[in-house]
């Protein structure tokens, strides 16, 4: 490979990528300027860089004009390094001595004057110019991946995530906050647009993450500490104490039958709160794993010390509780990690004028999914508060989404779910059921079909942003009810509506520690909170930080089979770098010049990875290849030069510096 | 409007503040086409030099742009280049050149809209300032080649 000592003999491409940058750049006058460039030999307008025959251009001119650094003037280096790099390698040249800028989303697309953006393209590819002439060639490192795998989250996303990786033989450590794993789609009765039973098709899957002999359940436990990097994560897990040997408890569940509580008495949270438990409980009976836990808040000994304990009396020999358990921290090594933590759903005491909380008998979606739900607290009769069927039932949807005052974003799932619940409530209590939408967004395969259905099936659909839900009686008919208050823009009328029992339903939102979790894996977030992929369109499940993968609606609202799409999607990413085995680290290390080095130790302490230690017997500063990540921070603070990142050094930026200020 | 137009140098950190930057570019926002992006891996290889380096070669200002605190991407390199600007305000008041030609922002990936507000504001106050100027002093001549380390700072 050439590309060393030798007399700069650069190649300039500039790409029009179509019109997005020759709409505004003048290409041919960037290239004629290029032309008389120091070292420059050969300078090139083509259409389509990346496509195969711009990159075709590279090749044949580095053998044809005996090229030593390659200029490319394109879109983002984020995109497209990458493909120039092969090329230029291809071509039979170092990768690392190609330099490429971007002239797309820094110059065309955002500046208007084109005299001002051709004259910026100019500068932008004088500097990477100046720049590319200090290139060397690099080799770059590869490290091992290990073959296994760590899935946060055990929803249906980490599930099927999970699973797609067992399958492929790999060992899965899939790490659950709640007592069971399940998510939200264990909450389910029926799923759009098929109806499907959620548990029917859900359970299996649960049941199958549990027996399979490569995945390590992880349930009640969070992540606390992660170290290392792609194919070398150090993750340490905090497992809480359940007060129940997972490993003895048989799920027979006599122990909540002797608790010292005669009835449930304390809010049962899988229900949200519309049912009741006891301190020791089981979320709801297919959980997984299928054991107890008991919950200190609300326990008498492991609140107060005091207690009879007929539950470890109950328990008898299988001697399962234990009151001393302490919390546990495991540690981890894994090569690939994927983020499926899922969304909360909008508090909707935050839109006020719906009344939630005020209003007994105003729900939000995910309380009447539960409600619907056979194995929920009324077995599945949709009743009111005081146990009758209610007659008249208003499903508002976008309660936290499309609103600038509260969320701006579409939710995507709530139009099908309320056309699903309507349905259910319909069939369940006879009732007449009214949806009040602002658009009605069904794209998905049947999902347009459904929402005919329903129409067909009588649904009242009614156009318009519900203003107010109120119980301040006009007539005499709407005494006892409550009102529901709408311009109908359908017929450009302002209607009130007296209903039973309203249903709000709520968007879908970053979970509420989704900030907490990213910081952890060094991965970004939207501004809305959800976990960044890095690319919206040709990396979606990938992340900005290598190894660590995202799935599911922690990432943006989803429906299931996105979902499960994304999570296998995201499972087959991983398997991807773990199959291969190695992945080939970015060569942007900093080195040490023992020549200059004076031993000063400042770049010691600097460094976040402690990948700097002095040698005493040199007493120079001695930089561990594989520890180090590639900031340049050491490089920046060297006071004798005698740092330097490759691809970054002083030589290269400086030029660059130099270079864009024509 | 006067005929002047600022020269700055954008020194932009390819997690963030580059992110950002592509997104703007992607949203099609419009800004002033002062700024020429340079792109490091992380603010922490920012170098007070750069700042005279640049302005020696005719910049008017430059502008740092990182991840925010507790966001970077190596950790804490984006402490590390607030350090140096902060040393690095001094210097300039010490040398008479006005603090708003050197900024340092933080901008998140998603910040497309900042980088757009940035950029736009600085462009607008280093046209209120008009062009830098420094006295160079009688017989030093001007350095051919690009400095490789050599002040102290850290």
């Amino acid at each position: 490979m050439k590309g060393n000592g030798e007399v700069p003999r650069i190649g300039v491409y500039v790409c029009d990528c179509g019109t997005n940058i020759a709409g505004k750049v003048r290409v041919a006058e960037v290239v004629e300027f290029a032309r008389d460039l120091p070292g420059v030999v050969v300078a090139r307008e083509y259409k389509y860089m990346c496509s195969d025959p711009g990159q075709d251009l590279i090749k044949r001119d580095i053998q044809e004009y005996n090229l030593n650094r390659i200029v490319v003037a394109s879109c983002s280096p984020l995109l497209h390094e990458h493909t120039f790099r092969k090329a230029t390698a291809e071509g039979g040249l170092n990768p690392y001595l190609v330099h490429h800028v971007n002239i797309r989303e820094d110059v065309s697309w955002v500046h208007e004057d084109s005299d001002e953006a051709t004259r910026k393209a100019k500068a932008i590819v004088h500097g990477a110019v100046l720049r590319v002439a200090w290139q060397k060639p690099l080799e770059p490192q590869s490290v091992p991946v290990r073959d296994s795998a760590l899935v946060v989250g055990g929803g249906i996303a980490g599930i099927s995530a999970a699973l797609t990786l067992a399958e492929a033989g790999k060992q899965v450590y899939l790490v659950e906050r709640e007592p069971t794993i399940g998510g939200h789609m264990a909450k389910f009765d029926k799923t759009f647009p098929t109806l499907d039973c959620a548990a029917c098709i859900l359970t299996p899957k649960m049941t199958a993450v549990k027996d399979h002999p490569n995945i390590t359940l992880i349930t009640y436990a969070e992540v606390e500490e992660v170290d290392g990097y792609v194919g070398n994560f150090k993750v340490k897990v905090r497992k809480k104490p359940r007060y129940v040997h997972e490993d003895r408890c048989v799920g027979c569940l006599e122990c909540i039958e002797a608790c010292v509580f005669k009835e449930p008495r304390f809010p049962n949270e899988f229900d949200l709160g519309l049912s009741k438990r006891k301190p020791v409980y089981i979320p709801f009976p297919q959980a997984v794993p299928p054991v107890v836990t008991i919950d200190p808040d609300t326990c008498l000994y492991l609140r107060f010390g005091k207690c009879k304990k007929t539950c470890v009396e109950a328990c008898g020999d299988r001697n399962a509780i234990d009151f001393d358990m302490k919390p546990e921290t495991l540690e981890l090594e894994v090569g690939t990690i994927i983020l499926a933590t899922g969304f909360k759903t909008f508090d909707p005491t935050r839109t006020p004028k719906y009344g939630y909380g005020r209003f007994p008998e105003v729900y939000t979606s995910l309380e009447i999914e539960r409600l619907v739900n056979s194995s929920g607290p009324t077995g599945g009769e949709v009743v009111m508060r005081n146990g009758q069927k209610p007659k008249r039932v208003g499903i508002i949807h976008c309660v936290g989404s499309r609103d600038k005052n509260t969320n701006p974003w579409c939710s995507k799932v709530c139009c099908m779910y309320s056309l699903k619940l309507a349905h259910l409530i319909h069939e369940r209590s006879g009732a007449e059921v009214y949806n009040f939408y602002i658009d009605m967004r069904t794209p998905g395969k049947g999902y347009e079909e459904f929402y005919n259905r329903l129409a067909k099936e009588g649904v009242h659909l009614i156009r318009g942003r519900v203003a107010e839900v109120t119980d301040a009686p006009l007539h005499p008919e709407e005494e006892g009810k409550l009102i529901i208050r709408v311009e109908d823009t359908n017929i450009g009328v302002v209607r009130r509506i007296p209903v039973d029992m309203v249903v709000l339903a709520v968007g879908l939102e970053p979970q509420p520690d989704a900030d907490e979790v990213r910081r952890l894996f060094n991965i970004s977030c939207s501004t809305e909170g959800w976990f960044l992929e890095r690319h919206p369109k040709l990396a979606p499940v990938e992340t900005f930080t290598d190894g660590v993968f995202v799935a599911g609606a922690c990432q943006g609202p989803k429906d299931i089979p996105e979902t499960v799409a994304q999570a296998q999607a995201a499972a087959a990413n991983a398997l991807a770098l773990m199959d291969k085995g190695s992945v080939e680290m970015e060569p942007n290390v900093a080195r040490v010049n023992e020549e200059l080095c004076s031993g000063c130790h400042i770049c010691i302490g600097l460094c976040p990875y402690g990948a700097i230690s002095f040698n005493e017997e040199k007493k120079v500063a001695e930089v561990n290849e594989v520890l180090c990540k590639g900031c340049g921070t050491c490089t920046a603070a060297c006071p004798s030069g005698a740092l330097s990142q490759n691809l970054f050094s002083d030589h290269e930026v400086f030029s660059e510096i130099m270079g864009v200020l024509l | 409007m006067s005929a002047y137009e600022p020269k700055i140098v954008g020194i932009f950190c390819n997690w963030c503040a580059y992110t950002a930057a592509d997104l703007a570019g992607i949203s099609r926002m419009k800004y002033a086409p002062n700024v020429r992006i340079i792109r490091v891996m992380c603010s922490g290889r920012f170098d007070p030099q750069m700042v005279f380096w640049a302005f020696k070669h005719g910049a008017d200002g430059v502008l740092i742009a990182g991840c925010h605190p507790g966001d970077c991407h190596y950790q804490e390199g984006n402490y590390k280049a607030l350090r140096r600007y902060k040393l690095l305000q001094k210097l300039l008041d010490q040398l008479g050149i006005e603090r708003e030609r050197v900024r340092l922002e933080w901008i998140s990936a998603s910040e497309g809209e900042k980088v757009k507000q940035v950029i736009d504001e600085m462009t607008e106050t280093l046209r209120r300032l008009g062009p830098l100027k420094i006295q160079e002093a009688p017989g030093e001549e001007a350095a051919a080649a690009p400095a490789a380390g050599g002040g102290h700072h850290g």
